[in-house]
């Protein structure tokens, strides 16, 4: 039997009994990395690549059980080894690479070929099966250098700054906006930087991993009018719209996604200009990734991947959506198949 | 292009109306005149005649870059626009564009004239190889641009008014200042782009013939607010007219000629031969504004009439005696060739009589001007609109000039109330443009015993924030879906409104509405309380 199953709460690895990325509390959670919608608190124990570490005990709770594995070492979990290899998404990201019987699978998790300093490097792990993440599949998406997107940010930033307006830029709270930090170290910058509350935690949690960020000021909720004028404010897409805003008085908007790529939603949004920065793989990041992994059978993450699965396919691979799992419900609570019993 | 492009880019990452006329201004003043007057032309939403159907250009530059065709329409469901789609397919395939002749150096008016328009008469092979050559040498900008101006129309949230404010922007830096009326009339009707046609657009006042086609622009009326007409000040400070339910036009006479134009500045004159034959009669030198109407015994007949002769080129005489159109015209902008536009509007009044009068053709009417001295009488004369086929009531406020565009203050249309029926969300499909990625194209359905029937499509009507809401539920209640459309859980009504309904062959339910829109979400009732396919048709008139 295969190790790993497509289940509606997360992947399912019915030899190890765990499940990978959880959306649900189970007895034993495996993570690719700290992301919201990829770790949920209540789970007996969790384990991590170790960077993540702080990172995932931010959100699952200060009393959780988490077990952090340096990348590259191989631990056994019920009938199976796991190792944790870099995904560059964001940092403490993973590959999870399981290996049962001969057979090597590697589940990709959230990844990014681009450039980022502020995480490990994406890393090749041969495999025979390689469930991908397929987020931007579609033969539209492509990311610009990062730097370069970086100096029309700076740019955009100066002009505010020269308006004496705020230039507040959403992004995610936890990775993005610690990037486009990590980026902007060791520039020169038209002001100061000043960060929404939501983005302080994973500041703090990068700059104790030892990560060079560029340096903050403080929190908007602290800082009078006069300091915001020729500010850089990161922000989560949360804040946006809600009272908050009303400190950052006559401020321009900006938002930095993968999704920015596409016209219709720079214009829906309603931000004054999107920033094409993603921390996913574009189409020829995909392809490439694919194609090194040198995998005989391709598997896309649950809801991902559906025209790149047929694509390939056509072209005579062995690809498609990841096979659900077949069984008796392992959340059901109903001894004896409980996913603690099997291990 | 590249310059252009330039253009756009700054217009694209602007909301502010004050910026975005700026950077139009800047860049008029910049710009050779040529240049500048093809992105007048452009930027006002003119289009160039096409050269390329928009699915044979996706579907070249689909197979130029390996793209299968189901991949292609993947993604145009993405992005929801195929000038976006193409350029952001080709700039994936081919990161950096190879540009061995100086193609993106090439200025806007070369492009158009000596590139783009010729290729209009080139076979598919030609335009094929043209296309592939520009493709391998623009960037993503241009590349779009490119699609955009060769497929269809370049929309860039500028309306033609900001353009004219620009104009006149420019103007005023050069010290001879020329009024926004004076450059939106020389940017109505027929014209060509050139170096010398931007100079005249900038040219004095007093200066400068104008083609004896050229129609003005027109005075479009303000919608009376849900409170009523009561807070425009006494009843007697206003005329009262019949709001027309045909299609605004302008009928011009001017050295020995006649040219009639509809409200979309489109010249019609070959479409109504009667107009045409009543203005042979008017004297030289006179601009009518009125509707079109297709008119029996007396009465207007339904808009679905006249749509009917809009829709052809050129009439047969069987449609021609089917739906006889005449000309209700409303006032005189022009008269023995003098512009009047700034004469009170009785005095154009007493002209328009005088001329229709002393015309006696029965094609050509003067729009009554109704009695009633009080507001409530005018009220009652609204509730009548449906049965008279007309869509409510103008106001004019006496002693006003004839302005251009949509000032506040002087016209307002005081609208029929809509009809009204309370229908079933049954398929969902996304919109296009920025609104690609939510579903936002809605069919609604009414009950036929125990089953819903589409009975009208609506895409309007709905706040940003219920839009949002709306799209993630009907993707957690998508029961089947058929290509980019979903068939949804039947449990969501609308209200819908829509301004007139009649029987149709074409459409499932048997009828037709006009300008359905959603008016509002009736979370409140449960789908079984929708309205019913036979109380629908009971609005169907006579």
């Amino acid at each position: 039997m295969q190790p790993i199953f497509h289940h509606p709460d997360g992947l399912y690895c019915p030899q190890a009994g765990a499940f990978i990325d959880p959306l649900v509390p189970v007895k034993r959670a495996l993570l690719t990395h700290a992301h919201a919608d990829h770790l949920r608190p209540g789970s007996d124990a969790y384990w991590c690549a170790a960077p993540a570490e702080a990172l995932v005990r931010r959100r699952a709770g200060p009393d959780a059980t988490i077990h952090p594995v340096p990348y590259g070492k191989a631990i056994p979990i019920g009938r199976l080894t796991v190792s944790w290899h870099p995904a560059g998404h964001m940092l403490g990201s993973a590959q999870i690479r399981v290996e049962h019987r001969d057979a090597v699978w590697v589940v990709s998790g959230d990844y990014k070929r681009a450039a980022d300093p502020t995480c490990a490097p994406f890393e090749t792990v041969p495999c025979d099966v390689f469930v991908s993440e397929a987020t931007f599949g579609l033969p539209i998406f492509r990311w610009p250098d990062p730097e370069a997107v970086v100096d029309e940010i700076i740019a955009w930033w100066r002009a505010g700054a020269a308006e004496g307006r705020p230039s507040a830029l959403f992004a995610y709270a936890y990775g993005k906006s610690q990037r486009i930090l990590g980026h902007l170290a060791r520039r020169a910058l038209p002001g100061p930087i000043w960060l929404h509350g939501a983005v302080q935690g994973g500041v703090d949690a990068y700059r104790a991993a030892g990560v060079a960020l560029a340096d903050t000021a403080g929190l908007v909720v602290d800082a009078e009018p006069a300091d915001l004028k020729r500010a850089l404010v990161l922000a989560p897409v949360s804040a946006g719209g809600s009272p908050w805003m009303k400190r950052l008085k006559r401020a321009q908007t900006g938002f930095a996604s993968g999704w920015m790529r596409i016209r219709g939603n720079r214009r829906r949004k309603g931000y004054d200009r999107g920033f094409l920065l993603s921390d996913h793989a574009d189409w020829p990041a995909l392809l490439r990734t694919i194609e090194e992994s040198g995998a005989r059978r391709i598997r896309f993450w649950p809801g991902h991947g559906e025209a790149l699965g047929d694509l390939l396919r056509e072209r005579g691979r062995d690809a498609g959506p990841l096979e659900r799992w077949p069984g008796r419900d392992p959340l059901t609570p109903s001894p004896p198949d409980r996913p603690s019993e099997v291990a | 292009m590249k310059r252009f492009a330039r253009l756009y880019a700054r217009l694209d990452a602007t909301r502010s109306t004050r910026a975005k006329v700026a950077a139009m201004a800047d860049w008029f003043a910049k710009a050779p005149p040529a240049d500048a007057a093809w992105a007048v032309y452009l930027l006002a939403g003119r289009r160039l005649k096409r050269t390329v159907a928009p699915s044979a250009y996706a579907r070249w530059a689909a197979a130029s870059v390996g793209v299968p065709e189901w991949l292609l329409s993947t993604s145009h469901a993405t992005v929801g626009d195929t000038a976006e789609t193409v350029a952001l397919m080709i700039d994936t395939a081919r990161p950096t564009p190879t540009d061995a002749d100086g193609v993106a150096d090439r200025p806007l008016a070369a492009w158009i004239t000596e590139h783009l328009r010729p290729l209009a008469k080139a076979d598919d092979e030609q335009k094929r190889a043209a296309l592939s050559g520009w493709w391998a040498a623009l960037p993503a900008d241009q590349l779009f641009l490119l699609g955009k101006v060769l497929t269809g129309a370049l929309r860039v949230g500028v309306s033609r008014k900001l353009v004219v404010r620009a104009l006149a922007r420019c103007a005023e830096a050069r010290d001879a200042p020329v009024d926004e009326a004076v450059i939106l009339h020389r940017l109505t009707g027929d014209w060509s782009p050139s170096a010398a046609f931007f100079e005249s657009l900038l040219a004095p006042p007093e200066d400068g013939t104008r083609p004896p086609s050229q129609p003005y622009p027109y005075f479009l009326a303000t919608p009376v607010d849900d409170a009523g007409p009561e807070g425009l000040g006494p009843r007697a400070e206003w005329q009262a007219e019949w709001k027309w339910d045909g299609i605004r036009g302008q009928l011009i006479r001017r050295g020995g000629e006649a040219w009639l134009w509809s409200r979309g500045e489109e010249l019609v004159t070959p479409r109504f031969p009667a107009v045409v034959e009543a203005a042979a009669g008017l004297p030289d030198g006179t601009v009518l504004d009125g509707e079109l109407l297709a008119w029996r015994d007396g009465a207007p007949l339904p808009f679905a009439e006249l749509q009917r002769r809009l829709n052809r080129k050129r009439v047969g005489k069987t449609l021609l005696a089917e739906v006889p159109v005449a000309f209700m015209a409303y006032d005189v902008m022009e008269r023995g060739g003098e512009d009047i536009r700034a004469r009170p509007l009785e005095e154009r009044r007493a002209a328009l009589d005088a001329i229709v009068e002393s015309l006696g053709h029965p094609r050509l009417m003067a729009s009554p001007i109704l009695d009633g001295d009080t507001w409530q009488a005018l009220a009652e004369a609204r509730e009548s609109a449906r049965d008279r086929r007309v869509e409510g009531l103008m106001l004019k406020r006496r002693g006003s000039p004839y302005r251009a565009g949509r000032p506040r203050g002087d016209w307002w249309k005081w609208k029929l109330d809509p009809l009204t029926v309370d229908a079933v969300l049954i398929y969902a499909q996304p919109g296009s443009g920025r609104r690609a990625t939510l579903l936002t194209d809605y069919t609604f359905g009414v009950w036929r015993g125990d089953t819903l029937v589409p009975f009208a499509k609506a895409y309007s009507g709905l706040s940003d924030a219920e839009i949002t809401e709306l799209d993630r539920w009907l993707r957690s209640h998508t029961r089947e879906k058929f290509g980019p459309v979903r068939a949804v859980d039947p449990e969501q009504v609308f209200e819908i409104a829509f301004e007139g309904i009649r029987r149709s062959t074409r459409h499932k339910s048997g009828v037709a509405v006009r300008f359905p829109r959603m008016v509002r979400w009736r979370r409140d009732k449960p789908a079984a309380e929708a309205d019913t396919l036979a109380a629908v048709e009971a609005l169907i008139e006579g």
